[in-house]
């Protein structure tokens, strides 16, 4: 390219140099990086909003679909009205009296953090740091504004990733509503049947804990006989997935546990009762 | 012009396609094939970041120092990369979710920055625009179709609707489990390189080296 315009100014005698020159090299790398930066920038700070917002109704979404209660198209945030949402300090099993916002607070990134990270002792579920808050949702009838179900958050080691999902109770925080994963990385068509409804309909209706109060929910391999003893904790493992299988289970028993929800499930089951 | 302009365009759709002629960029068609929705949302993606970095590598290709021109290349490339992995993030949440790491990982693409470095570099930017474009769509075509047999046969289903409903869900197929595993894709990539190269024998290359018959009678 020939340049027939005369060059004047700093700007333009520097345009002027030869490429190679490494005052224009050094020049145009500068030029180019503030452009991309401000780009970069604009898109990402034009568009946060809408992400946050697409973040939100995708947690909320999931957990419309763990109760049931979710239909393609319908107005998330009214349907989400009857939701209460909790902060659950999990080792005492109180409702945590902090000033963080239940709605937004991340238990998995908080979980990494100084701040709000435990180890775990007995890790069962495979995901090493718990949060020390998690967020419940508690679903109200409308009318009554009586507890109908628990939702509760759920993660676990599976065979190639950490599985996400919620789990949801009825108000006698015994029997299971509904299971959902809404993040995992399993092998399509093996673990990943973890996604495919006529498995996750098994775990409706199945008990989790015995008479002394421990989690006798487990995933089994092969079929699970309806009328045989113990029937109601059982639910038949996925074929081709063993160690997925597994991976559910422990979570179940980790997070229903003494470790996980335990107390609170203890406390609210408590506090229903003497409404 | 005007043909050279559509040869920019037709020409990388088979005769000079970067999947089967050039074999570039064949990673991303490994992951994101399982099923049409990702595939296309990941064809669209990566043809707007060759059309557009061509474009502007080619705008200010006369002021690239020579001895920095890929770095200028990546930045450009990447920043493009990252506001389209931003717009779908804003308005197709749920095929972002999906794609994860694979948007970004168009930076690497070689499709991208081989296009940038041979094409945009010498051309204006119009033609290198169409170039770009070209190059994408010949990647979404090969995307599109190793897609659609990867979910037709692993999920009974394309974009998302069944088509053949399957054992697990109380119909008769019982799907082909390794079409959702990644070496599939290379099989079927592999077996269009060979349709197409039966197709159109000018495509086979010229075998590096041949064995050289040794007959008894002859002196080494």
């Amino acid at each position: 390219m020939t340049e027939t315009t005369p060059k004047s100014g700093f700007l333009g005698r520097l345009m002027a140099l030869p490429n190679d020159d490494p005052r224009k090299t050094i020049f145009i790398a500068v030029l180019l990086c503030l452009v991309c930066s401000v780009l970069v920038s604009t898109a990402a700070v034009a568009l946060k909003s809408q992400q946050t917002i697409n973040k939100k109704n995708d947690i909320r979404q999931n957990i419309l679909a763990v109760t049931g209660l979710y239909e393609p198209g319908m107005d998330i945030d009214a349907a989400f009205q009857r939701f209460d949402v909790r902060l659950v300090d999990l080792q005492t099993g109180q409702y945590a009296d902090v000033d963080l916002d239940p709605a937004t607070f991340d238990q998995y990134k908080a979980a990494a953090t100084p701040e709000y990270g435990v180890n775990i002792d007995d890790d069962i579920a495979g995901i090493g740091k718990r949060a020390k808050y998690a967020p419940i949702y508690l679903l109200r009838d409308p009318d009554s504004n009586a507890v109908q179900q628990v939702i509760l958050p759920v993660s676990g080691y599976g065979l190639w990733s950490t599985m996400y999902g919620f789990l949801s109770l009825e108000s006698d925080l015994n029997t299971i509503a509904g299971l959902r994963f809404y993040q995992h990385a399993e092998t399509p068509g093996l673990g990943g049947e973890i996604d495919n409804p006529r498995w996750r309909a098994k775990w409706e209706g199945k008990k989790i804990y015995d008479e002394n109060g421990n989690v006798e929910l487990r995933v089994v391999r092969g079929f699970v006989d309806e009328n045989a003893t113990n029937a109601e904790y059982k639910i038949d493992g996925l074929s081709g997935a063993t160690l997925t299988s597994q991976g559910v289970s422990n979570m179940m028993v980790y997070w229903l546990g003494d470790q996980g929800f335990g107390p609170f499930l203890q406390n609210l089951r408590t506090e229903l009762e003497s409404n | 012009m005007a043909s050279q302009a559509k040869k920019n365009i037709v020409d990388p759709l088979i005769d000079n396609n970067p999947i089967t002629l050039q074999v570039l960029g064949i990673c991303s068609a490994l992951a994101v094939t399982t099923n049409m929705t990702a595939a296309l949302i990941m064809s669209i993606a990566l043809t707007s970041v060759t059309a557009f970095s061509g474009a502007i590598i080619s705008a200010i290709r006369a002021h690239i120092p020579s001895s920095i021109r890929i770095i200028v290349q990546m930045t450009i490339i990447a920043s493009l990369v990252i506001v389209v992995d931003q717009i779908l993030k804003a308005y197709a949440y749920e095929a972002s979710k999906q794609l994860s790491v694979f948007v970004g990982l168009i930076i690497t693409n070689c499709i991208v920055l081989g296009r940038a470095e041979a094409y945009a570099m010498k051309n204006p930017p119009m033609m290198s625009f169409l170039d770009g474009l070209g190059n994408g769509l010949g990647y979404s075509l090969i995307l599109m179709a190793v897609a659609f047999f990867r979910e037709l046969f692993g999920a009974g289903k394309l974009f998302g609707q069944t088509i053949i409903p399957v054992a697990n869900e109380g119909g008769w197929y019982v799907p082909n489990g390794l079409m959702l595993l990644p070496p599939s894709a290379f099989f079927i990539i592999g077996l269009m390189i060979w349709a197409i190269r039966s197709w159109k024998p000018q495509q086979v290359e010229a075998p590096d080296y041949q064995i050289h018959q040794v007959h008894r009678t002859e002196v080494l």
